[in-house]
């Protein structure tokens, strides 16, 4: 297969894919003075148009994407993503709107944040929400500032937040930027919250603890209720990590749960595209106590329709630009609106019920490290295949790519050694499972028979296993003019 | 509507293999006193048809496509090549996750590099990482970096950085003990340059300026830098305006060690404030405390050249609390549109753009000014936008001109304390010399 060369090595002086309309001012003298002005851009691209449209046409297939196949990676909730609602995003009614617009030309805006607000409430069970946090991420460090914040106006921030071993990297990494060390507690032997461990640490030094439910084995924390009485008894707060929120939607609310700051992560539940690594949007629902701190500006209900709310004094202030990733919101309002109080209930149902088909059908033949019942994903590890053939949970994600799927997560949770975390998700058909569980089936005999064949892999791809340490060792981060020229 | 894709027969034939009588079967790991026992308070489920009908009715509800526009501030409408939409809407990029194996995300992964060399030869930088959320995000991670690498806690913050930056920076330091001081800016609309050296002390972590700043005025960047680096703290320079970069000297040229901010002008609509395009590039020498995801060139055991998300040590996913950023998603997409679009202007096409913005503004600035009353309320040099001194309150002003179908620009009452009779303009080349005449006419009118 012939690789597409990069932009640069493309060029050629003169070339042109854009024009100027001619200048319709005066060409003002003097309009340059007082400026820097640069001679030019030392290797900026020259292309053709329709050498670009090839160039991004042919990038583009070398991608695996979820219109394509299978995309089971694990706690990233790849569903299909409905083509209506990039139609909706793209409205220029939608994607034309300056943010500094005053209020009265904006409501349809405004509408869109305070509805998506409305729903995300009613689904999760909490008071209010923001939708300013751009991605999972920066919705945890929202969330713990916000505690921080609670915690401060009653008289004192602590200093501790409590995170399981079993959680995403983020959660620790967010407390620890919202100015909190980090305890890791342990799970219990099904991977869940150990409780005697948890009261054990806790104390009035904890600020929260930091649960993710269903946690990252897939796996829902039946002691959630006893831990937040745990953690509130000391007057800490309960934080949900809302990523695994496609296992609950209209089954369970984590507002009845006991918790009091949830993030949801719009490109995994509500069906907004990743985009290869973003935008996402990582909204952050608040018990009453909390909604006086939520980042400004917020969104009202006004005499006259909508309106913004920047006089919020006791807000912990904003956490980025404007109002959010505001077209993945209406991307998410449409989903909502599509699926109904029934298909909400149903992305939860079938998600479940499709990622306990996988988990059926492969038992025994991979091995399950935890016993404990799945939702929305299962997770194996690597031990029958790397016990008896050396071969690992690399080698098998790598084999599938041969296949056609998209592999799992691996290697997370970090409590399982090996994992391969399967997330299907509700909108896999029978057919496209089934074909996934045949080929996890036929790559556990290729392993007995053929373990070379796996360690090699993949085979059909447009580049084989590449070299990631070489990658981190001789960082080579842009392209560079080639010294002979 | 429903995006199952499961028939009756499936479900049923997967229900037994489970073991289990309905799907409801499948919660009973879940507690009885935290399951919800109704359906959810929702509208009930659209159809296609009265979906699009009923979405695009909020759309209509936004009437700000009705007026003539000048706002900027920090979000600019620039014309989008219609490659742009027609290829980034290719859904091979639009739908698959963050490229975490890499021999099936070629495509993302080589957009990537791209986009990271075309960011270091606009900054004149050495490194540039995978996009941030936003300029103002990019701000506030510019301050935390500059902090980790000189280890001192003071940070330099010019006043006329975008006062939402601003705000953001407050918010992501406020807990991490650092201590934020703001710098003037004088009558040229650029920072006091006394006042920057006076402030500077040998604890002071470094200094961050936004050039073009929020007035539009472009700051000395080299001055600065100087400045900085005679205590040995460090540049962060912000560009809130990225066409400008296709103009104007490179920061990285002129001494910034770092430069940053938003790059929404490369691409991507206004969008109601997002999803926009932070951007964050560096000197080599502080490559390890480069918050984000960094795509790196490598070769597959066939020796063929590939590309990796790389130098993932720094990262929350390994280095858990001690990351250089609590940063997982980005914003990829909008990285790629900003690809599509620098490649496509290419070499000339960006210069000539920008330098369209610099004369059309300037023909603008000289236009309105001349109206009685009315004068710049800076001296120093701009690119696409400026502050204008109107003789009576900015915002009734704009309210008056929003009367006449046009929004003016942003009045800064608001923002700065003296600054009620402030309006700041944006002139970009979308906007023709007879949109320009015609707010020209209609302010004279309003203020007469």
């Amino acid at each position: 297969m012939i690789r597409e060369p990069l932009i640069f090595e493309l060029s050629a002086k003169g070339k042109r894919a854009y024009a100027m309309p001619a200048l319709d001012v005066p060409e003002a003298k003097g309009a340059l003075d007082g400026l820097a002005v640069r001679d030019g851009i030392e290797g900026f691209p020259e292309a053709s148009e329709v050498e670009i449209v090839r160039h991004f046409t042919r990038l583009s297939q070398q991608n695996y994407c979820v219109d394509e196949g299978f995309y089971p990676l694990g706690s990233c909730t790849m569903k299909y993503n409905p083509k209506i609602n990039e139609k909706i995003a793209a409205l220029p009614g939608f994607a034309g709107v300056h943010p500094y617009a005053p209020a009265d030309t904006v409501q349809g805006c405004l509408e869109v944040l305070k509805r998506t607000e409305d729903y995300l409430c009613e689904i999760t069970g909490f008071e209010a929400f923001t939708l300013q946090p751009s991605a999972g991420a920066q919705g945890e460090l929202t969330g713990i500032m916000l505690i921080r914040a609670a915690l401060a106006k009653r008289g004192n921030p602590r200093k501790v937040v409590l995170i399981p071993d079993s959680a995403h990297g983020t959660n620790p990494s967010s407390a620890h930027l919202s100015g909190y060390a980090v305890q890791e507690i342990k799970s219990n032997p099904d991977g869940g919250i150990d409780l005697e461990e948890l009261a054990r640490c806790m104390n009035e030094d904890v600020a929260a603890l930091m649960v993710t439910n269903p946690n990252t084995l897939g796996v829902f924390e039946s002691n959630i209720r006893r831990a937040a009485e745990i953690v509130h008894a000391k007057g800490g707060f309960l934080y949900m990590d809302g990523a695994n929120m496609n296992a609950l939607t209209g089954i369970a609310r984590p507002g009845d749960m006991g918790a009091d700051v949830l993030h949801v992560n719009l490109h995994k539940t509500f069906s907004t595209p990743h985009g290869g690594g973003g935008p996402g949007s990582g909204p952050v629902g608040v018990v009453k106590e909390m909604v006086p701190f939520l980042p400004t500006p917020y969104v009202v209900r006004t005499a006259n329709g909508y309106g913004l709310d920047d006089d919020r004094p006791d807000s912990i202030g904003r956490v980025r630009g404007f109002y959010g990733n505001f077209l993945v919101v209406v991307k998410a309002l449409t989903y909502i609106l599509a699926l109904g109080p029934e298909g909400v209930r149903e992305i939860a149902e079938i998600a479940v019920l499709n990622a306990n088909y996988i988990r059926k059908s492969l038992e025994g033949i991979y091995n399950l490290p935890y016993d404990a019942p799945s939702l929305h994903e299962v997770v194996f590890d690597d031990k029958i295949q790397k016990d008896a053939y050396g071969v690992t949970n690399l080698d098998i994600a790598k084999r599938l790519i041969d296949y056609g799927f998209h592999p799992p997560t691996m290697s997370f949770p970090l409590i399982v050694h090996g994992a391969l975390m399967i997330e299907p998700t509700e909108t896999e058909s029978k057919r496209d499972l089934d074909g996934f569980i045949e080929t996890m089936k036929t790559i556990a005999e290729e392993a007995k028979a053929d373990a070379g064949l796996l360690k090699a892999a993949p085979h059909h791809s447009f580049v084989r296993r590449l070299d990631e340490t070489a990658a981190a060792r001789n960082p080579v981060l842009k392209w560079e003019k080639p010294k002979s020229e | 509507m429903s995006y199952i894709a499961l028939s009756d027969d499936d479900k049923r034939e997967m229900l037994a293999r489970v073991g289990v009588r309905t799907p409801a079967d499948l919660f009973h790991c879940i507690p009885e006193g935290v399951r919800l026992r109704r359906l959810l308070n929702l509208p009930p489920a659209m159809a296609e048809p009265e979906l699009d009908r009923h979405m695009s009715g909020i759309a209509a509800k936004n009437t700000y496509g009705d007026y003539l526009s000048f706002l900027g501030a920090g979000v600019y409408d620039h014309f989008i090549p219609s490659i742009v939409d027609s290829l980034s809407s290719r859904t091979e990029f639009v739908t698959p996750y963050t490229p975490y194996q890499p021999e099936v995300a070629q495509g993302t992964l080589q957009a990537i590099f791209e986009y990271q060399t075309l960011i270091c030869q606009l900054t004149g930088l050495d490194v540039s990482n995978a996009s941030l959320y936003d300029g103002a995000h990019a701000a506030a991670e510019a301050v935390l970096m500059i902090h980790r690498l000189t280890g001192r806690n003071r940070i330099l913050v010019a006043r006329s950085l975008h006062p939402q930056y601003r705000e953001t920076i407050r918010t992501y330091t406020r807990n991490v003990g650092l201590v934020i001081e703001e710098v003037g800016y004088g009558t040229c609309g650029g920072l006091k340059s006394a006042e920057l050296r006076e402030k500077m002390g040998d604890d002071v972590a470094g200094i961050l300026v936004q050039s073009p700043n929020f007035f539009g005025v472009v700051e000395d960047l080299k001055a600065c830098a100087e400045t900085a680096h005679a205590r040995k703290g460090l540049l962060a320079a912000v560009a809130a305006e990225a066409l400008s970069l296709g103009l104007l000297e490179a920061p990285g040229k002129m001494g910034a060690d770092i430069v940053c901010g938003e790059a929404q002008s490369f691409g991507l609509p206004p969008a109601f404030g997002g999803p926009f395009l932070g951007f964050m590039a560096c000197a080599k020498a502080h490559l390890r405390q480069l918050p984000g995801r960094v795509a790196g060139q490598t070769k597959d055991v066939d020796g063929k050249r590939g590309f990796v998300l790389t130098l993932s040590t720094r990262e929350q996913h390994i280095r858990r609390e001690k990351a250089t950023s609590n940063i997982c998603s980005n914003q990829a997409w909008c990285a790629l549109r900003a690809t599509m679009f620098l490649e496509t202007l290419g070499r000339e096409g960006l210069r000539e753009m920008a330098l369209q913005n610099v004369h059309k503004a300037k023909y603008a600035a000289t236009v309105l000014s001349k109206i009685p009353g009315v004068k710049l309320r800076f001296s120093g040099p701009f690119f696409n936008e400026f502050v204008l001194d109107l003789p009576k309150d900015a915002a009734a002003a704009a309210a008056a001109l929003k009367a006449k179908g046009i929004l003016g620009g942003l009045p800064l009452g608001g923002f700065e304390p003296d600054a009620a009779k402030a309006l700041l303009v944006a002139v970009t080349e979308v906007r023709t010399k007879a949109s320009i005449d015609r707010l020209a006419a209609a302010l004279e009118e309003v203020l007469r």
